[in-house]
């Protein structure tokens, strides 16, 4: 007989190979456990790979004013004062030390004529901040975390899917999941397991997300218990590529603002003079996101449903040299040359700021053994992330989760499996596996039109409850899907099976923004256009027995010395 | 709406002796690329279609196929650049198949990890100091995505079992060596135990690189000389031993 799965042991089990997860890698292996990475891509391809722009870190290289209490402020501040201060407080102190660290591992930076990192200047940070490698920052990090993760004996299966967490009793114990490549099943045992999945923003038609993020992570954490937090607030980002429909919604990177490029819309107008005077193009990415999407509705939109974002008067050289990749970008896939010409761009999903809740200190979950780093965790961003913020995150807690994991790990003992949960799970994933029923791909692609129309950029109240409605019929559809072939590397196959945890994200967003009544943020609703000093709150998501429970809970209040940091909330 | 007929290499090893190409019909719309049409017979014509693909913007370096005989990303292909000549699409012969068009590229990561790691140099004082122009040739090498069409296209690492690591490994171990604060020289290391003396300069593999690296005449040429001047050039030897990254780079 052959063996129905093969079973594997190690201390620190950590499920996606992002910056989040690779640095959780090195810092969990560095601090003395075994350590295994699982990949739902191959190694090296995680959507980390797309970010642009850079990493902030208060370093001090080009304006010498900043400082980590102005970077806490702003983080603070753009997160609409529902951060978890400790979060921003970390963050703001550590993000030097990380960026400086991945120097050490071998990440070129851009340089100043000093030669000290290189710093831009980024949407709603104070000082020029952003320490990058072109923009191509976020494919420098992978590299980097790659040669180092290869170098060090960490254990790690890619193209390899988890479909379930494993408990006994409260504590996570292990995880069951499908090798893609192979067909095969394998379990994990381990004494703790920390979530890097990345985000969820594959559940919208036009998002700046690569293939992963179908909010995986999420879903697994929630089905055994974890807390949500913050998931009404996602990010729009103001520029995404609108041409040709292949790339719709493909990142065009706030370094392109950053370095000069002004928005224009069909007659000509820079009309973020009239949305934010001030600060103009660089105003915060939810302010520039609603204030594109206001004219393209406005009928002052180019032919292919955008605004212009020109950046042709900085000149060929320089643009080649600061932004080779767009320029390649447009080129290759647009025919447009972006020195000549202008680029259509339009909002694009790009980021949640919600997630799972944790400890600050340790990435811990309220569920015993289980961890969560990068945008699949919560409490940094709040209702809205400072770009640069994100690369900062999975370096910072990337690193404070692959700790705390490896100091829990120490203190116990493996957990026991039970077999029957491995062997009901294998034959769930088998089900979907048959003729007729539904295609997961047209379930998909009903959830992400349901998302796009209802849950987008504006929201109120009638279109959230239609969404609603949606997705719990998606959900109870998502069981009747169903898929020809075999195990081995059959997308669709993935497809059902992440259909639970994408339905789960929509539901979790949509209750969330039905139940702010109020715009913060990211989060604006039509019919509560004002922000409300009773709803600087954390909204948290909890599975129970009869569903959804959605709870509201207060901010942790900071202490003083942090509090007069911050510019007082205007209401 | 136009139509493409697009003919796809199908084949599970586990299952069936040889391959074959099924014929395709794909309507076509403005700026499609062969990924696109690969997705829509994925979604609306044979489910059981295996491709690999992630970012379907360039960036990533995972829908590597062979289209028209061509080392090419499936993501960055235009349909109306292939027009007239017709579409067949095989998966990359370098590599075990897995699946239709999925191969098994893990043999990369073994080979990763045999190139010796950043070793900077020792006693740097901190922050370290770096000039911008000391960092363009390594940053050159570090556009890459690991495609690995650069290996597929190697005729030394497709035919003749000689070892040969293959460019993209040349192109990390330059990346390393020609950072300016490494203290390792990687080139011997290149030459003896990744066969890199194999490579005989035909410069496919620049020629498909999607990242436009020349890695021919940029990392591959360079790591021999090197080579070549550590192992017969016994002043080269001395200062190298004294200077770690001399005048020789």
């Amino acid at each position: 007989m052959t063996k129905e799965y093969i079973p594997h042991q190690t201390d620190v089990l950590i499920i996606g190979a992002g910056g989040a997860g690779m640095r959780a890698a090195i810092a969990a292996f560095d601090s003395g456990s075994s350590v295994t990475v699982l990949s739902k891509s191959l190694l090296g391809k995680a959507h980390t790979v797309m970010a642009e722009g850079g990493i902030a870190a208060a370093l001090k290289n080009v304006d010498s004013g900043d400082s980590w209490e102005s970077h806490f402020s702003d983080t603070m501040e753009e997160g609409v004062y529902i951060s978890n201060y400790r979060m921003a407080e970390i963050l703001a102190k550590e993000a030097p030390d990380r960026v400086r660290e991945l120097e050490e591992y071998g990440a070129l930076f851009d340089r100043t004529p000093e030669g000290t990192i290189m710093q831009r200047a980024f949407g709603a940070h104070s000082y020029r901040r952003l320490c990058h490698v072109g923009d191509r920052t976020g494919l420098e990090i992978i590299r980097t975390l790659e040669d180092q993760l290869l170098h060090r004996d960490i254990t790690f299966f890619d193209e390899f899917y988890v479909t379930k967490l494993l408990k006994e009793g409260e504590r996570v114990v292990g995880v069951v999941g499908l090798k893609l490549n192979t067909g095969e099943f394998h379990t994990f045992t381990a004494k703790a397991v920390i979530i890097a999945t990345g985000g969820c923003g594959r559940i919208y038609k036009v998002t700046s997300n690569s293939w992963e993020s179908t909010g995986d992570g999420l879903g697994l954490a929630y089905d055994v218990g974890a807390e949500l937090m913050d998931m009404e607030m996602i990010q729009f980002h103001p520029t995404g590529m609108v041409f040709p429909p292949g790339v719709k919604g493909l990142l065009v990177t706030e370094g392109v603002r950053g370095e000069g490029g002004i928005l224009l819309n069909a007659m000509g107008e820079r009309f973020m003079q009239r949305y934010s005077p001030k600060k103009m193009e660089l105003d915060a990415r939810d302010v520039v996101a609603r204030a594109n999407y206001a004219e393209i509705m406005a009928g002052r939109g180019t032919p292919h449903g955008g605004v212009y974002l020109d950046i042709t008067h900085k000149g060929a050289d320089f643009i080649k040299r600061k932004l080779p990749s767009m320029y390649k970008q447009y080129m290759d896939f647009a025919g447009v040359d972006i020195t000549k010409e202008k680029m259509e761009v339009a909002p694009t999903v790009h980021y949640q700021m919600g997630g799972i809740r944790v400890d600050p200190e340790t990435t811990a979950t309220n569920v015993p053994g289980l961890f969560a780093a990068g945008e699949v965790a919560s409490g940094l961003h709040g209702a809205n992330r400072l770009g640069g913020n994100s690369l900062a995150d999975i370096l910072v807690f990337g690193k404070r989760s692959g700790e705390g994991a490896s100091s829990y790990a120490k203190k116990v003992d493996f957990g026991r499996i039970d077999e029957s949960e491995i062997m009901n799970e294998m034959a769930r994933v088998k089900s979907f596996i048959g003729n007729g029923g539904r295609n997961p791909y047209d379930l998909a692609t009903e959830l992400e039109e349901t998302m796009s129309t209802y849950a987008g950029i504006l929201r109120d109240e009638n279109g959230l409850r239609n969404a609603l409605t949606k997705i719990m019929d998606l959900r109870e559809s998502a069981k009747e899907a169903r898929v020809q072939g075999g195990l081995k590397y059959n997308k669709g196959l993935l497809q059902c099976l992440e259909l639970p945890f994408m339905t789960t994200a929509a539901e979790a967003i949509v209750r969330g923004a039905i139940e702010r009544k109020e715009s913060r943020g990211a989060h604006a609703r039509t019919d509560y256009p004002k922000k409300d000093p009773s709803m600087r709150k954390n909204i948290i998501f909890k599975m129970e027995k009869d569903g959804m429970r959605l709870y509201w809970k207060d901010v942790p209040e900071m202490p003083e010395e942090l509090r007069k940091l911050v510019k007082k909330e205007e209401y | 709406m136009d139509k493409v007929k697009v003919s796809v290499f199908r084949r599970d090893p586990s299952l069936e002796e040889d391959g074959r190409f099924v014929d395709y019909e794909v309507p076509v719309e403005e700026g499609m690329v062969v990924l696109d049409a690969m997705k829509y017979i994925e979604r609306h014509i044979d489910p059981t279609l295996s491709i690999r693909w992630n970012c379907m913007a360039g960036k990533c370096g995972s829908c590597s196929a062979e289209i028209n005989y061509r080392p090419s990303l499936m993501c960055k292909t235009r349909i109306d650049s292939l027009k007239g000549k017709g579409i067949r699409v095989a998966p990359m012969g370098a590599y075990p198949l897995i699946k239709d068009l999925v191969t098994d590229v893990s043999e990369n990561w073994e080979l990763l990890k045999k190139i010796p790691k950043f070793s900077p140099k020792e006693g740097l004082e901190r922050p370290w100091k770096i000039s911008q122009v000391d960092i363009e040739r390594s940053k050159e090498f570090k556009k890459c995505i690991e495609c690995f069409l650069c290996q597929d296209v190697c005729h030394v690492v497709k035919e003749h079992r000689s070892g040969y690591f293959g460019p993209r490994h040349v192109v990390k171990a330059a990346s390393l060596d020609m950072h300016p604060l490494d203290a390792l020289d990687r080139s011997k290391f290149m030459n003896e135990n990744a066969g890199m003396g194999y490579c005989n300069i035909t410069k496919c593999c620049t020629e498909v690189c999607p990242e436009e690296i020349r890695i021919t005449d940029n990392a591959i040429i360079p790591e021999k000389e090197r080579a070549v001047n550590l192992s017969y050039d016994p002043l080269a030897m001395f200062i190298s031993s004294r200077r770690g990254k001399g005048g020789r780079k």
